[in-house]
């Protein structure tokens, strides 16, 4: 088991106003009772709206916060009591701040990485010139990483976290705020890694694209509990996990039939038209080369199964 | 086979530091300058106050100097080293704080490390100027003892400076906008460290001896070395008790800042 919660609790005191100057102190459990475990191996999503719970329990699984109650085990070890044994196991990737030295370049964090990480010079060498390889950083290696783009600095913080071979990797919101090519490129780079080495995986996030390409498993977290733990198949009976390409063309169109689609809307004369699809039945590529074929297309936007909905119908279901 | 040798993680962080720093020569050279006129900048207060009156809290001005140098070293030093850990509230604000909770390395080490400002030695050769000019004309006792006590308050005023750091890092666990507070006796502590201490209103002088305890990384020693007694709360033998006034600190340091650190990861405190 590399991961395992029993009753995980985390309280934080919020300082709220009542009346014009007395204020009063709330106990808000931001996480309320999560029991659940992990294996090695298994790639697991952790999903919930905003403020459901999902960092406070990173955190509390990588040793950065205490629980309030309940048990922790992180690879076999307590968080925080044995924070630095547990940091040479995992890796870490918060998507919205970086783990990176934020003025050397990556050239110059990895080496330093090597070198926490108790790396021989060869060893740890050999493994960032894969990592360089497999992300495609070598022409930006010697750029500071505060100039590098949002997409580049994720994948270079995804190679910094996987630098010393971790058996667990975290990452929290990786693709938020990249463009569609950046996901691609890192959601296969991260199943190509998984492939060679097992490496157990567990991510939050709110695309449901990074759950499909990277997750057997699946967590859904609601105010500090768990509202959903299952196979990402089971998840998909309960909950429609559709998407729609919403295509805009260049000319006005009669209503157009693409296979494995079904039409969602059609407006403006055909100028725009939707087509709602089941991500098993066919791509959004095929769908947009059979789109091209029909008529000129001029512009395309995806939309994602909200992470806010899948976890209503949930709610309602239980 | 070659043994594959593994890199040392301290050395090897300083140096990429240094190299990056050195990337942008230019700016780095205008922040030398600029920390070097900061220190001429205090220096000239001083020089401006002794050349209207001769004496200045009992000293004259090679005086005043000797114990400007002295505490400019200590706390120049202490600065290069520690100067970051007083800006926790922005470690905190860009996540960095929890970056450094998953590296395999104690929090402090990182800390300083995170930015290790090499301008900061401007202000550490400014003071060795000073204290070459000065030593030229002072009345001091050439023996080892009293080299000994010159080197020592140094030291242990590097000591001293740098538990002030810490202690206003642990601080600012609390008072996430405290560095006004902090401030107060990190600056203060500087200030009233580079005067002699005889001016100082007695309650100023015994909180800056005995609870922050900066009057003992220059002017005590330096009252040492010139063979004067000192005043009723400041005789000059404490300059003596300088080791122990450092541990001290270091010993109030440490507790605020892991209290702090237990507070910021929940584990009570």
């Amino acid at each position: 088991m590399i991961i395992e919660t029993d009753g995980l609790r985390r309280e934080f005191a919020v300082r709220r106003k009542v009346g014009r100057l007395r204020r009063r102190t709330e106990i808000v459990a931001a996480v309320d009772g999560i029991s659940a475990s992990v294996e090695a191996g298994e790639s697991v999503g952790y999903i919930g709206a905003n403020g459901a719970g999902k960092s406070t329990t990173i955190k509390m699984l990588t040793g950065i916060l205490v629980p309030t109650s309940g048990t922790v085990r992180t690879c076999g070890l307590e968080p925080v009591r044995q924070r630095k044994e547990l940091a040479r196991r995992i890796g870490v990737v918060f998507g919205q701040r970086t783990q990176l030295w934020w003025d050397l370049p990556l050239r110059e964090s990895f080496t330093i990485l090597g070198a926490i990480h108790r790396l021989g010079r060869a060893a740890a060498q050999e493994r960032i010139d894969q990592l360089v390889t497999e992300l495609e950083l070598g022409e930006f290696l010697d750029t500071p990483v505060r100039q590098l783009s949002l997409g580049q600095r994720m994948r270079g913080e995804v190679a910094a976290a996987l630098v010393h071979r971790p058996q667990l990797l975290i990452l929290d919101e990786p693709t938020i705020g990249l463009d569609m090519i950046s996901k691609e490129r890192l959601r296969q780079f991260l199943v190509a890694e998984r492939a060679e080495r097992g490496t157990t995986l567990l991510l939050t996030t709110h695309d449901m694209g990074d759950i499909e390409r990277l997750c057997e498993r699946v967590l859904v977290v609601d105010h500090g509990r768990l509202v959903h733990d299952g196979r990402l198949d089971q998840l998909r009976q309960l909950v429609s996990l559709e998407r729609t390409l919403v295509i805009d063309f260049a000319e006005p169109q009669a209503p157009l039939e693409i296979p494995g689609t079904e039409r969602d809307s059609y407006e403006v004369d055909g100028l725009r038209q939707s087509f709602r699809f089941h991500p098993s039945a066919t791509t959004a590529a095929a769908v947009l080369a059979a789109a091209t074929e029909l008529a000129p297309v001029r512009d395309l936007t995806m939309q994602e199964p909200a992470i806010e909905d899948i976890v209503r119908t949930l709610y309602h279901a239980s | 086979m070659v043994e594959d040798r593994v890199l040392s993680v301290w050395p090897t962080i300083i140096a990429a530091r240094i190299r990056s720093q050195w990337a942008y020569r230019v700016s780095f050279l205008l922040n030398a300058v600029g920390s070097f006129f900061t220190g001429l900048l205090e220096f000239a207060e001083i020089f401006v106050l002794l050349s209207a009156s001769p004496v200045y809290g009992g000293m004259t001005l090679p005086e005043v100097t000797l114990v400007f140098a002295l505490a400019s070293l200590g706390f120049g030093f202490a600065d290069l080293v520690f100067g970051q850990m007083d800006s926790l509230p922005s470690f905190i604000r860009q996540g960095q704080l929890e970056s450094f909770l998953t590296k395999p390395l104690p929090l402090v080490p990182q800390m300083i490390t995170s930015s290790f400002q090499l301008r900061r030695l401007a202000r550490v050769i400014f003071g060795a100027v000073a204290l070459v000019v000065a030593v030229q004309f002072v009345d001091v006792v050439w023996e080892p003892w009293s080299v000994l006590v010159m080197v020592g308050s140094v030291v242990f005023g590097f000591a001293i400076y740098s538990s002030l750091f810490v202690l206003a890092g642990g601080c600012q666990f609390w008072l996430i906008n405290g560095t006004e507070f902090t401030n107060a006796f990190v600056y203060g502590g500087k200030y009233v460290g580079q005067l002699p201490g005889s001016v100082m209103l007695a309650p100023i002088r015994v909180f800056f001896t005995f609870v922050v305890p900066t009057t003992v990384t220059a002017y005590l020693p330096v009252l040492l070395v010139l063979q004067r007694p000192g005043q009723e709360v400041l005789p000059s033998w404490l300059a003596w008790f300088t080791p122990v006034f450092a541990i001290w600190s270091w010993l109030l340091a440490t507790l605020v800042w892991r209290a702090g650190v237990r507070k910021y990861t929940g584990a009570g405190g």
